[in-house]
């Protein structure tokens, strides 16, 4: 695929899901009841499909001039950052408990991203300390300042 | 002059120790590239819950104000502006800092901050109560206008596509609606048990500007900025301050092209900057010098953006309108207090709406005198390497979005929301009409059903809304910003495509 047809390919998928999402809106909105609860719903769900399915169809006629899609690169490049971010979010945050979860993603995506080399053990020890520095101000802040309890499965 | 008997608030202990907290802060949150001025105050409102109100807008307050001026340094030393209200600076900027007058770039563009930011928050002083008690005569239908306004002006300036503007408001606005139904009690658009209460505010603004932040750092990659911060030498402040006055043609047109602009909502303090300098060069008789390290183009830049900061909260100080993303997740931070901008806030609240306002004025000061000795530290700051600034803030996140209600449903809302704004932004989409459009959905639902009422009891529908001197002002506005965009973005793509086949 070439490099100017990986934007509209992208475009005419962004724009699709957009476009689905506002014509299911605009179904719920007419078909749902009590119809006075979807009074407003429908003023907005009629906009919304009507911008959503022009922008679509512009991206289907190639017209999109605004937005540069997410190259190969950027997408191998966030990738593996995004999955750690969503395992740590949709499920060690609550699974493993707050502290733990962060600590362990902070260090992955730390590892992951920190371009310094990971064949020299003074980065390590650098990204270990940066890790514990972090939780203890987020322990400090949030645990201790703020007081707010999340949820603790293992250790803490 | 009601706001001088609040002035004293402003310097209990507690009240002038957040100010200072949040200007040095924010003094540092704004020279990391990266984190810009709404994400940096959306992440501050989990910490002001404990806070009382009054306390908890110092706080947002100063945050706003100094992560505008703090930009300036990472623009001037590493030639990266902190945010976008500070790319006019990086001109002459670092050129200056080139030259090895880098002390004497940022002590000038923090005192012309400081006169630009004092000018705007006088102008917030003095035309917020006469806004206020205009809004008085506001019924439903000019409210609803007035929401539908808020979101169109943003969605058509604030975007590169008009179309993809509106279509973000009216994303914002649905996103608005999904929960419980206040009128019927009906369910509506509750896709997962998440969602019952509606999407908070809090969760949603944290998510849709700080993650798409995060993603887009890891979208760069291992890669090594390199930015090596330029040394600044010892300046004498009394100089800067004569070279200031010198300069005070650039000055003044800086800090009333900065007011005008700040109190048109949807239009920010990138266009404020680049606005004041373009203005400033052409009455300039040293136009040559502009781009090479010319005080004139710092200044001018410098007094803008930090003097929109005052006018941009008076629409919603006034009627509840957020002009700027910005000034919405203030309006979040009002809102967890249970404080309703416009007359309520200045006849319920005025010891809040005073302090906050007068801090803003102090918070100037401060920021001047602190500026100037946190710059150095800023610089270093700025050099923190994006792996470490993209799980900071993530981890941010999600504890300030989970400590909004205790609640992972709102980690999840958060989570998702930043996700796909963030694709949403690599497709043209933008996240400030879709803020604007959750925040004003519920007031233009209320008024609009409110409106209803009225007008099924009187003549109907279509005479209520659309008729009335001023309901047709408002649609003729909406209208009119939509097609002065639409023929901006035409004209600019009539010329780079002109531009193109000229070679």
């Amino acid at each position: 695929m070439s490099n100017s047809s990986l934007p509209r390919v992208q475009h005419i998928i962004g724009s699709g899901v957009v476009a689905a999402v506002g014509a299911t809106v605009c179904y719920i909105s007419y078909t749902q009841q009590p119809s006075e609860a979807f009074l407003f719903p429908r003023l907005i769900a009629t906009v919304f499909v009507v911008l959503a399915l022009w922008t679509f169809v512009k991206a289907c006629l190639g017209w999109t001039k605004v937005g540069n899609g997410l190259s190969l690169t950027q997408f191998s490049n966030l990738a593996p950052g995004l999955i750690i971010a969503l395992i740590y979010i949709f499920w060690a945050a609550k699974g493993l408990g707050f502290y733990t979860a962060t600590s362990i993603s902070f260090f992955i995506l730390l590892s992951l991203y920190d371009p310094a080399p990971h064949g020299v053990l003074k980065s390590w020890v650098k990204r270990i300390i940066t890790t514990v520095c972090f939780m203890a101000v987020m322990y400090g802040l949030f645990a201790l300042l703020l007081k707010v309890y999340t949820p603790r499965e293992i250790f803490f | 002059m009601e706001f001088i008997y609040y002035f004293g608030d402003v310097f209990t202990p507690i009240n002038f120790g957040l100010l200072l907290l949040g200007t040095i802060g924010g003094l540092i949150l704004g020279a990391t590239p990266g984190l810009s001025p709404t994400m940096a105050v959306a992440l501050l409102i989990p910490f002001t819950f404990q806070l009382e109100a009054a306390q908890g807008l110092i706080l947002l307050g100063a945050a706003y104000t100094s992560t505008v001026a703090g930009g300036a340094v990472s623009a001037i030393l590493l030639k990266i502006p902190g945010a976008p209200a500070n790319i006019a600076t990086t001109l002459d900027g670092h050129a200056m800092a080139l030259k090895g007058e880098g002390a004497k770039a940022l002590q000038l563009s923090f005192l012309s901050s400081a006169v630009g930011g004092v000018f705007g928050v006088l102008l917030l002083i003095f035309l917020t109560p006469v806004l206020a008690q205009w809004a008085l005569a506001f019924g439903p239908s000019h409210l609803f206008w007035l929401a539908i306004l808020g979101v169109t002006v943003i969605g058509s300036l604030d975007s590169a596509s008009v179309v993809k503007g509106l279509l973000s408001g009216c994303i914002g606005l649905w996103l608005a609606t999904i929960g419980f139904d206040d009128i019927m009690g009906a369910q509506r658009f509750i896709f997962h048990p998440s969602l019952g209460g509606g999407i908070n505010i809090i969760a949603a603004l944290i998510g849709l500007f700080a993650i798409p932040q995060v993603i887009t750092m890891f979208a760069k990659g291992r890669k090594n900025d390199g930015n090596e911060a330029i040394q600044v030498q010892k300046h004498p402040i009394k100089s800067a301050v004569s070279e200031l006055f010198r300069y005070k043609r650039a000055m003044g047109i800086g800090t009333i092209t900065g007011s005008i602009i700040g109190l048109i909502p949807g239009v920010g303090g990138q266009i404020a900057g680049l606005v004041a300098y373009d203005q400033s060069k052409k009455f300039s008789p040293d136009k040559d010098k502009f781009g090479t390290g010319h005080p004139e183009g710092l200044i001018a830049a410098e007094s803008a953006n930090n003097a929109m900061v005052g006018p941009s909260l008076v629409p919603l100080l006034t009627l509840s309108i957020p002009g700027s993303p910005t000034a919405a997740v203030l309006l979040g931070g009002l809102l967890i207090h249970g404080i309703f901008p416009g007359t309520d806030l200045f006849d319920n609240h005025p010891d809040v709406a005073w302090t906050f306002i007068n801090s803003m004025l102090i918070g100037q000061i401060l920021m001047c005198i602190f500026g100037l000795y946190v710059a150095g530290m800023a610089a270093r700051v700025a050099q923190v390497p994006q792996s470490v600034m993209a799980a900071i803030v993530l981890g941010l996140a999600v504890f300030g979005s989970y400590s909004v209600q205790a609640s992972m449903g709102d980690v999840y809302v958060m989570a998702s929301l930043g996700v796909m704004m963030y694709f949403l932004e690599r497709f043209g989409f933008s996240a400030a009409p879709l803020v604007l459009g959750l925040i004003l959905g519920p007031i233009a639902e209320s008024n609009f059903i409110q409106g209803s009422m009225i007008a099924t009891a009187t003549d109907g529908l279509a005479p209520y809304f659309l008729t009335g001197a001023l309901n047709l002002f408002l649609i003729v506005v909406v209208v009119l910003s939509v097609l002065y965009s639409g023929y901006m973005e035409l004209r600019t793509r009539r010329y780079t495509s002109k531009e193109e086949i000229m070679g």
